[in-house]
């Protein structure tokens, strides 16, 4: 069983001229679902092609086209909602969310605004060990992406391309209990690792298929506890939405820029005005996006072309029977059956492929020692060669198979270090690899001992010393081991010359 | 429910049509008259009645995940006033 108690972390508190405020964040995550076709055509969702040759006809709205749902893309919504925990709505139907612009060639969006395809769900989002959120889910829908503008290949003109047009996302809906910039980042963060664990949405920020709506308020210290007491917004402060992030960097300064600027009005005697915003990276500021006014009045009503969606029970159990083990799950048997700290949990758990690898090593070894091994010589060098898990030169065989030779004593650590440098770049087995390079530690006692015996002969001085502060024996130990060519065990030349110097 | 003719002319800009000024009381009447009939229609209690989506009972169809459309550029761009290398060109739009 998980072990679900926990403390809450405390809500940032920004100190203004009069008194202080605290942040009141809620979320909206547009989730690209991973599929290869778009929600309503058999146009391909792939990314980088040229512009409009992903285009169906419905796509582009030409005129007596009809949308056909793509049932994978169900699938995939209703999988994300059994990885939240969330209740699935066996009827769910699709409405028109309408509105002018460019990239929108239909001139509506086909949403699901009264009856979302999933209901009520949460994320636990830790912020370190014991102290964690559980933040609410109100609901996922699904909806078509629009197009994208080009706005600086022509002075006069915006370049449009429909490739995204009608590709499925996902629209996530947290309710309003983050309560600061860093927890919104980690809670992108948590969904993102539950939605790559999914397989759901391949979580790419850089190529817009993650990206965040916020919505930052800000209150008096005690009044966000009589909303959670009441659940009702008037005692929350007037709340703007900064529109389009896809960056964690940019939601926390956006948040923390938001939240400043709201506090400056209302200490001045002002009242914050409910309206839409963006984030301008390159000024660290948010701006009012006055052309989304007018057009907030987007005349909602249900989809005459798509019948309500229904699916079975039946259907929806055969989902569930095959959800992965998803995050929280995997760390803590992480931490359970291999004895792993908290934190190398979390970094072992991050990204399902890296869990797989250190499961694959840990197996019938020692898991700590793998996790170290993992987490230190594989993540550090593949780090430093800007590489992914997938594209590891060293498979987990052959670093179990170094694990193994040191487990038997065969090999030192610092051997072992050599040998993971040997395998990464030469490749091989590694016990074969040991052997031809004559990689084996000496525990032969006699060997040993003659040279700790040669070493203390030839140092009456450093034994005088050693003999005075028993932590100078290590110059000792490192001598011995020079002497042998590096193979002797460490282990049993601590102990020799211990034991040789009366210590 | 009445329209006012400063509504008329708001639901027209949404919905990008253009009404010359004078034509705007009548529009707005004729709204009116929309409305009021389906007030009448509100008076009939409907609260038992599930709503009717369809006149003939049929699930929502549905396609495989499978690309089985697109790589036509030429033809999704044939009939836009402005097209240049592979996007559609429209005045500038800025955000």
């Amino acid at each position: 069983m998980l072990d679900l108690t926990f403390e809450n972390p405390k809500p940032k508190v920004i100190a203004g001229a009069l008194h202080d405020w605290e942040l009141v964040i809620g979320m909206e995550i547009h989730a690209q679902v991973s599929s290869n076709a778009k929600l309503f055509s058999g146009a391909s969702t792939g990314f980088g092609a040229e512009p409009n040759s992903h285009v169906a006809f419905v796509d582009c709205a030409m005129p007596g086209m009809l949308p056909v749902i793509n049932e994978f893309c169900i699938e995939q919504a209703v999988r994300t909602g059994l990885g939240l925990k969330a209740a699935i709505n066996l009827r769910s139907a699709f409405d028109r969310k309408n509105y002018f612009y460019p990239d929108l060639p239909q001139g509506y969006q086909i949403s699901q605004l009264y009856h979302p395809i999933v209901g009520e769900g949460e994320v636990l989002v830790e912020m370190g060990p014991g102290v964690a959120r559980l933040v609410r889910i109100e609901r996922i829908h699904l909806e078509q992406d629009a197009g994208k503008s080009i706005h600086d290949m022509d002075p006069n003109s915006s370049f449009v391309d429909f490739n995204r047009t009608g590709v499925a996302l996902m629209e996530i809906v947290s309710r309003p209990d983050i309560r600061g910039p860093e927890e919104a980042a980690a809670y992108v963060t948590k969904l993102r690792q539950i939605l790559r664990y999914l397989g759901t949405c391949d979580g790419n920020m850089q190529n817009g298929n993650l990206r965040a709506d916020v919505n930052v308020s800000v209150c008096r210290p005690g009044q966000y506890e009589r909303y959670q007491a009441t659940q009702d917004f008037s005692h929350l402060g007037t709340r703007c939405e900064i529109k389009n992030m896809n960056s964690m960097r940019f939601i926390q300064a956006a948040i923390d820029y938001e939240a400043r600027r709201q506090i400056a009005i209302l200490e001045d005697g002002g009242s914050v005005a409910q309206e839409t915003r963006l984030y301008d990276p390159d000024r660290n500021e948010t701006r009012s996006m006055r052309s989304k006014e007018e057009a907030h009045d987007y005349r909602y009503f249900p989809d005459p072309d798509l019948l309500p969606l229904e699916i079975e029970q039946a259907w929806v159990d055969g989902i569930a029977a095959t959800m992965p083990e998803l995050p929280d799950a995997k760390k803590a048997r992480f931490m359970g059956d291999f004895g792993l700290t908290d934190y190398d949990a979390n970094v072992l758990t991050a990204e399902l492929d890296a869990a797989g690898f250190f499961e694959e090593v840990a197996k019938g070894r020692d898991g700590k020692q793998a996790a170290n091994w993992v987490i230190n010589e594989l993540f550090g060098r593949l780090n430093k060669e800007g590489l992914a898990i997938e594209a590891s030169p060293i498979s987990a065989a052959q670093l179990g198979g170094i694990l193994d030779l040191m487990a038997k004593g065969e090999i030192s650590g610092k051997m072992a270090k050599d040998l993971f440098e040997i395998v990464w770049t030469e490749g091989g087995d590694p016990a074969e690899v040991a052997a031809a390079r004559g990689m084996k530690q000496v525990t032969d006692t006699g060997a040993i001992e003659a040279a700790v015996d040669e070493i203390i002969a030839a140092n009456p001085a450093q034994v005088e010393k050693a003999k005075a502060n028993p932590k100078l024996a290590g110059w000792f130990v490192g001598q011995v081991i020079k002497a042998t060519g590096g193979k002797a065990a460490p282990a049993t030349v601590n102990e020799l010359v211990n034991r040789k110097l009366g210590l | 429910m009445s329209i006012d003719t400063e509504t008329a002319r708001k639901v027209a800009h949404l919905a990008r049509i253009r009404v010359e000024e004078a034509d705007l009381p009548a529009l707005a009447g004729e709204l009116s008259n929309i409305l009021t009939f389906m007030e009448q229609l509100n008076e009939v209690d409907v609260s038992e009645v599930e709503p009717m989506t369809s006149v003939t009972p049929m699930r929502l169809k549905r396609r495989a995940d499978v690309v089985t459309d697109g790589d036509m550029q030429d033809k999704v761009l044939s009939n836009a006033p402005d097209a240049r290398e592979g996007f559609f060109a429209v005045p500038k739009v800025v955000e």
